[in-house]
């Protein structure tokens, strides 16, 4: 299967004639060395990844990481200085304004931080928006912008004006219109740093039930290390403009690529993340082989009941095969101790 | 937009600290050096060389200026260029002609219009419902029968219809460049420099190239006023459109429109307000400049203002000024009322839609029926005849000459006093040095205020100003200009600190400067004419009432700008209240301060130039000679050309003066670069 989305070496650097720093020596210099050499600043540095369809690939990093740069690079709402971006076999980075366009209202959605909302439409015409600029009758649009709204969980506020909604409906309005379109990809920059605790959790939930309804790939942008591993299949990090490291939740968490990465995950709950994979052993020899069965993939915090109420050892399966034991002691170091597995 | 490409960036760890600017010792210890070196040259020097030019003597240059207008005149049927201007006039005569047909002269063989005054205050008044509410149509129906009643029917919808066309051919020609200003980076410096320069430029001075290419009355009187009403629309909407959040382009772009689906679905609309507020400032703006257009031979209620201002009669200007403030106050209003009302039906407010829509048509209907009888009744078509305006104008005649004696000592010492403790001196040492030394004098000053940059475009000014051959009478005028400013600026720095301190005082103040700012100028000119007589102390006190208003409010704007933690943590240090307006709010509002005298200068230029109507003299005086005798065309040229200098001079030397110090930070020049517009600011 194809990619849904391939990024290859992808640079965006701001400033005068940064076309021309590319490919010199200069552009293996530090973002600090770089700005003062030449008073240009790296936004995205030589940036190489795949995502395949339905995956959610989280994109994390702190604010200046190029997080929120990348992601407008994706469907050029910022022009790349160089690399290309391919969307489901769509080169992006050679399309034409039109082709462009075509992209950015049939295939890829996009739901902003700040919402975006146009203040003097209603909340259907909001969501409708996308399918207005295509050109579609009104009739026809609104019923099928009245039917995302309610996939959103806004029934009843069609009518409203966006200044009438609180933060968390807002982006709800946000998210109806970015599906509206029913595209195949939708790209989420930060959406939920607005809106107050309760509220994100909520919405980002709601992101995980949409996911598992519609399938959609998405590529999602954080600088909360907490809502990555919550929603990621796979997660980015990104550092002064260049990746430091893609891998899954709890690859990132076991094995961080450097400092910067462990220092990072250093306060996450790992019981929460690390699976049994990244704690299990080889058995002792004479070691009882009567514990209950666990696949590989189960968090460690789950299997923590089944480890405690047994006194054999838990066997760790990858299908039919044993891989490698957990016992009580192993779980207690990772759960109470935190300790590195 | 990224965040890293604009946002200013702390100062990285290690680096060294910025380098902070000395500050030194204030401007103003040199700058009295300067006058004080000045004051000495001048008095071994006075009366020499002081380039005084007569009152109708010209030069060479006065004669050539004066023979290519005559050139140019007398070649209106072969030169392209004045074919072309000649048509505009004549095709704004013809539209003018037929509007005053329909609404304000008898369209013969009818002895009266199409439509008589009752179907055009019905007309008007149900458009103030339709586009605002019940109580702005009571205004325009208050309004419209005040301007029967008191006698000057058709002045006033002449004044209107002038109006109404050059409003309408601003929004035609500002639109465009204001969404092209808002959209493009460099289409927006280019604009942002022509603006600069037509707003300096004082209303007078317009009337003189107007008048060489699109000749007097209407056609010179709607170009002359469309000139003027331009600037503010294209500042306020281009501003208004370039203030939709960057995130909502962003997500509306995302989604895949067209460059003409985000101007109209989304910039536009979110804008809407803006650009209402734009259309305000614009309607103010031409109706000031429509009623000056009168000296130009313009149609409107500014003729007999005009006419009573030159013979010196304050009962017979004193109504149709009356009037003009009417006229100004319910279009300030409509127009407020109307954005105001667009932007909460934008949102979903504004009532019941269907009841509204109901009362509008039937109303709409009984304003069809109010036309057709308009139509049919003589009575209804030709307003009948009040006494009340003569009676009103003589009771305002014995009313200010009552007051004139009972207040005349005051008022004439209060004028002695500012003029030989402060008109005179500053006169002769600005105009009786020779022009040498008043020159550099004011070089040195503009280098200490302004460093290097104010000190080149002085220099480029002064030297303009020395080849047209007017310097005295320019010396004249800035003498004029320089003691108005102070004394706006006492009285903006007083009033001002105190809005900004007390509430109350704000709250009373507040809706007086801003029924002030929608006067025209020229009604200013009324009771000031009245109360000092024909003098250059008419012109400087008139000034000083159009520019306090602006000033006043800057002032208390800036001042209350002042974070409040600031004056907290001053205050628990134990300041008193002297040391917390001087050392903290006045320093902290300088940017404000700075930006008042800027517009307090080019306020009073403004107005001391049409004191030129009322015996001020000077470079006014020139141009209104210049205006009204073609032999002097030439010197009246030249003295516009020798103010417009002054006023870039002016100009340049505050902004600059609000640039110079870095420890300003960006404050001041963020000002001026929303700077409102010369009219009324809001």
């Amino acid at each position: 299967m194809t990619a849904a989305l391939s990024v290859d070496s992808l640079w965006k650097i701001f400033g005068p004639r940064s076309d021309k720093i590319i490919g010199t020596p200069d552009a293996a210099l530090s973002r600090a060395d770089l700005k003062a050499k030449t008073g240009n600043v790296v936004g995205v540095k030589d940036v190489s990844f795949e995502v395949a369809p339905g995956e959610v690939f989280v994109v994390m990093g702190l604010s200046g990481s190029g997080k929120s740069t990348l992601v407008r690079l994706l469907t050029r709402l910022i022009e790349p200085t160089s690399g290309t971006i391919s969307l489901n076999g769509v080169d992006i980075t050679s399309a034409s304004a039109a082709q462009l366009r075509d992209v950015r209202r049939t295939q890829v959605s996009m739901v902003f931080q700040h919402f975006g909302l146009l203040p003097h439409r209603q909340v259907i015409d909001n969501v409708a928006y996308g399918l207005e600029v295509r050109g579609i009758p009104k009739k026809e649009r609104r019923a099928k912008a009245a039917e995302i709204v309610d996939l959103v969980g806004l029934q009843g506020y069609e009518m409203s004006y966006p200044d009438q909604l609180s933060g968390g409906m807002q982006q709800r309005v946000g998210l109806a219109r970015a599906l509206a379109g029913d595209p195949e990809m939708l790209l989420f920059d930060e959406p939920f740093s607005a809106l107050d605790p309760l509220i994100r959790r909520d919405m980002q939930n709601e992101v995980i039930r949409l996911h598992r309804e519609l399938g959609k790939t998405m590529v999602f942008i954080t600088h909360d290390l907490a809502e990555a591993l919550k929603l990621g299949d796979r997660i980015m990090i990104l550092r002064d403009g260049a990746i430091v490291q893609i891998g899954t939740p709890d690859e990132v968490v076991a094995q961080p690529a450097d400092d910067y990465v462990k220092d990072f995950v250093s306060e996450v709950p790992k019981a929460h993340v690390l699976t049994l994979k990244w704690v299990m052993r080889e058995p002792r020899p004479g070691e009882s082989m009567d514990g209950p069965a666990l696949p590989v993939t189960t968090i460690v915090r789950h299997a923590a009941r089944a480890a405690i109420a047994s006194d054999a050892p838990i066997r760790v399966m990858d299908g039919d095969t044993m891989v490698g034991v957990v016992d009580e002691e192993d779980i207690m170091r990772v759960v109470v101790a935190e300790e590195e597995p | 937009m990224s965040a890293t490409a604009t946002a200013p960036r702390p100062v990285e760890p290690g680096a060294p600290p910025p380098v902070i600017e000395e500050s030194g010792m204030s401007r103003w210890v040199p700058a009295l050096g300067v006058i004080a070196v000045w004051i000495v040259v001048y008095s071994f020097t006075k009366g020499e060389n002081t380039l005084a030019l007569p009152g109708r003597e010209h030069t060479e240059l006065h004669q050539t200026l004066t023979d290519f207008n005559n050139r140019l005149l007398a070649s209106r049927d072969t030169n392209p260029v004045m074919q072309v201007t000649n048509s505009i006039s004549a095709v704004l005569r013809d539209v003018f002609d037929w509007l005053q047909r329909m609404l304000a002269r008898p369209n013969l063989p009818r002895p009266v219009p199409e439509i008589g005054w009752l179907g055009v205050v019905a007309i008007a008044t149900w458009i103030g419902y339709a586009i605002a509410s019940w109580r702005i149509a009571l205004l325009i129906l208050v309004s419209f029968l005040s301007f029967g009643v008191f006698g000057y029917w058709q002045e006033s919808i002449d004044l209107l219809i002038v109006t109404g066309m050059a409003v309408g051919i601003t929004i035609i020609i500002g639109m465009p460049l204001a969404v092209l200003s808002a959209t493009s980076t460099t289409a927006n410096r280019v604009i942002t420099v022509v603006l600069d320069f037509m707003q300096t430029m004082p209303t007078f001075v317009y009337l003189v190239p107007v008048v060489l290419f699109f000749g007097i009355g209407v056609g010179g009187a709607v170009v002359a006023t469309l000139i003027y009403a331009v600037p503010p629309l294209v500042r306020i909407a281009s501003f208004g459109i370039r203030e939709v959040p960057a995130t909502t382009i962003e997500a509306t772009d995302s989604a895949g429109q067209t460059y003409g689906q985000r101007l109209f679905k989304v910039q536009i609309p979110m804008a809407r307000k803006t650009i209402i507020v734009g259309l305000n400032q614009t309607t103010l703006a031409a109706l000031s400049m429509a009623t000056i257009a009168s000296y130009i031979n313009g149609p409107g209620l500014g003729k007999p203002v005009l006419n009573a201002l030159v013979a010196n009669d304050f009962g017979g200007s004193f109504v149709p000024g009356v009037l003009i403030v009417v006229m100004a106050v319910m279009l300030d209003r409509t127009t407020t009322a109307a954005s105001e009302r667009s932007e909460k039906v934008a949102r979903g407010g504004g009532g019941n839609l269907r009841v509204r829509r109901i009362v509008l048509a039937v109303s709409g209907v009984v304003a069809l029926v109010a036309v057709y009888l308009s139509r049919l009744e003589l009575s209804l078509a030709e307003f009948p005849e009040y006494t009340i305006g003569a009676t009103v104008s003589d009771a305002a005649d014995s009313a200010m000459s009552s007051f004139v004696d009972l207040v005349g000592g005051f008022a004439g010492g209060f004028k002695d006093a500012i003029s030989y403790g402060f008109l005179n001196p500053m006169q002769s040492l600005l105009a009786e040095s020779p022009w040498w030394v008043s020159g550099l004098g004011i070089l040195a000053l503009a280098f200490v205020f302004g460093g290097l940059r104010a000190f080149v475009t002085t220099t480029i000014c002064l030297a303009g100003v020395w080849y047209l051959d007017l310097w005295h009478d320019a010396m004249l005028t800035l003498t004029m200009v320089l003691v108005g400013t102070v004394l706006v600026m006492v009285l903006a720095l007083v009033l001002g600190v105190w809005m900004a301190r007390d509430r109350r005082i704000d709250l009373g103040i507040r809706p007086l400067l801003d029924a002030g700012q929608t006067i025209p100028p020229f009604v200013y000119l009324i009771p000031v004419l009245a109360l000092f007589g024909p003098s250059r102390f008419t012109a400087i006190v008139a000034g000083v009432v159009y520019a306090a208003p602006a000033a006043i409010k800057l002032v208390a704007d800036g001042v209350k700008g002042v974070s409040p933690t600031t004056i907290e943590a001053g205050r628990s240090t134990g300041q008193t209240t002297w040391q917390e307006i001087t050392k903290v709010q006045l320093p902290m509002a300088k940017g404000s301060l700075v930006l008042a005298t800027n517009q307090g200068l080019l306020y009073v230029l403004s107005m001391v130039v049409i004191g030129g109507l009322v015996g001020a003299g000077a470079l006014g005086y020139d141009v209104v000679l210049g205006i009204s005798r073609s032999e002097e065309w030439g010197k009246g040229a030249a003295a516009g050309l020798t103010i417009v200098l002054l006023g870039v001079m002016l100009d340049r030397i505050t902004r600059a003066a609000a640039d110079v110090r870095r420890d300003d930070g960006p404050g001041p020049r963020r000002a001026f670069n929303v700077r409102l517009p010369i009219g009324p600011p809001k």
